[in-house]
């Protein structure tokens, strides 16, 4: 396990949630606020261990629901289970192509909302839905579609400028040296 | 092992979803507060990047500028003077009225001016947090509008900060009046998520005569927001259930898309 990874990823779920509460600019335009957290979850269940996947699900649904009028904790499991799905399957995915990860950042930004939505209703709570839902969610997931490829670049990154590198072994070996006489 | 150290995290993940789920919401709603005080740092570090530039603006605004604004609000303070001294007699004339009627006298508004810090979210709620909390006196259910009409109502209270359920959220329903000569009244509901202008005036009566451009202020009715804040202006009307009932489209007076600053009041 890289602590440097997981601890990257979660400063930048902290930051996205922060970014999401304070800059309307999207909603203004957009009439609908593009989530980030499906498409870190995603980075996070590709690249990282089942810890951090865990960590982001707990800490990103906590800060996401802290800031928002949800119910505490109601944002956990839709993350978590994108999260599980897709670092179940992790070994079957062609994670370095832009392609795969702009469609799982699709699946993951159109999942996690309709799992939340489904999840408030079933605890009885009335979010604001309406025909206008439908466009939200297609922001959302378009947003979170393209938000994902540019991600994987960032993070990619800053791994390799921040992160430990592994040492590269040379070639030579002194045990493996010939020692040549003077002949 | 891999699958088996997945599906603990399957488990425990569950298990503390559903913990925090089922916590009572007065320990829900503290722990709402701690973790989102978290971002506290963050606030004050947008803030000041905001002010920044206008902090340099001002350093860089010419003198003449300056004092043709000071002569600008001098004229406008003065001429809010005179309206206040003329505000103040209509009160006297109105309290000396009530007494001759026997009606109960009517307190005057106080009103605290908030910074609205950051916005919901998520795209199924319309709540906003200000910067006022428990230690500015705020409790719940205080209303909250601007100079142009209502915005809401105070949903939950931290120690710094507040959160303001606004008009039109599933969650804030107002009792409200129609100025026409009937006073037709009904409840300001959601209407939809994209336009946060336009809210629905429900339950008015079958026979309301309703129309457009017609003002919509509160009722008083329910105890949450005394009489007479503006909430906006009937856009159009149709009947609902068959005629049973009248709905109106309701364009808010108050722009909620852009609020920066609104006013508490302590009725």
């Amino acid at each position: 396990m890289n602590p440097f990874r997981t601890i990257l990823i979660l400063v930048a779920a902290f930051l996205a949630v922060f970014g999401e509460a304070t800059l309307p600019v999207l909603h203004h335009w957009l009439g609908a606020q593009v989530d980030l957290l499906p498409v870190l979850m995603v980075y996070a269940a590709l690249t990282a261990d089942i810890a951090t996947v865990s960590l982001l699900a707990v800490l990103g649904g906590l800060w996401f629901d802290a800031l928002s009028a949800n119910p505490l904790g109601i944002s956990i499991l839709p993350l978590f289970a994108v999260g599980f799905l897709i670092s179940f399957r992790r070994d079957l995915i062609l994670r370095e192509l832009a392609f795969a990860q702009f469609v799982l950042g699709t699946t993951a930004s159109a999942i996690v909302p309709v799992l939340s939505i489904l999840l408030l209703l079933t605890a009885g709570k009335q979010p604001l839905l309406g025909w206008g839902s439908i466009w939200q969610w297609l922001v959302m997931t378009a947003g979170g579609a393209a938000a994902t490829p540019f991600v994987f670049a960032l993070f990619n990154w800053c791994d390799r400028s921040l992160g430990y590198q592994p040492r590269i072994e040379p070639g030579f070996r002194p045990d493996r040296e010939i020692r040549r006489g003077r002949i | 092992m891999f699958r088996k150290k997945n599906y603990l995290a399957l488990g425990a993940v569950t298990l503390l979803a559903l913990l925090i789920l089922s916590l009572p919401p007065r320990v829900t709603a503290h722990l709402k507060l701690t973790i989102g005080s978290l971002f506290l740092p963050l606030f004050g570090l947008a803030n000041t990047t905001q002010q920044l530039p206008a902090d340099l603006a001002d350093s860089v605004l010419p003198r003449r500028e300056l004092l043709q604004q000071i002569d600008r609000l001098r004229r406008e303070n003065d001429q809010y003077k005179a309206l206040a001294v003329q505000t103040a007699a209509i009160a006297r004339e109105n309290d000396q009225l009530r007494s001759l009627f026997g009606w109960q006298q009517q307190a005057p508004w106080k009103l605290k001016l908030a910074n609205v810090v950051m916005r919901d979210p998520a795209n199924w709620w319309r709540t906003v947090q200000i910067d006022l909390g428990s230690r500015d006196g705020l409790r719940e259910n205080l209303p909250v509008l601007t100079a142009e009409g209502l915005v809401g109502r105070v949903s939950s209270v931290g120690l710094t900060r507040s959160q303001v359920v606004l008009i039109g959220d599933p969650n804030c329903h107002v009792s409200a009046l129609v100025e026409n000569p009937a006073h037709d009244t009904g409840i300001v509901n959601a209407s939809g998520p994209l336009d946060t202008s336009l809210v629905d005036l429900t339950y008015l009566s079958g026979s309301a005569s309703l129309k457009p451009g017609q003002n919509v202020f509160t009722s008083g009715l329910g105890g949450v927001f005394p009489k007479g804040i503006p909430v906006g202006q009937v856009v159009d009307s149709r009947p609902v259930e068959f005629g049973l009932y009248t709905e109106a489209r309701v364009k808010l007076s108050a722009n909620l898309g852009a609020l920066e600053q609104v006013w508490v009041l302590f009725p």
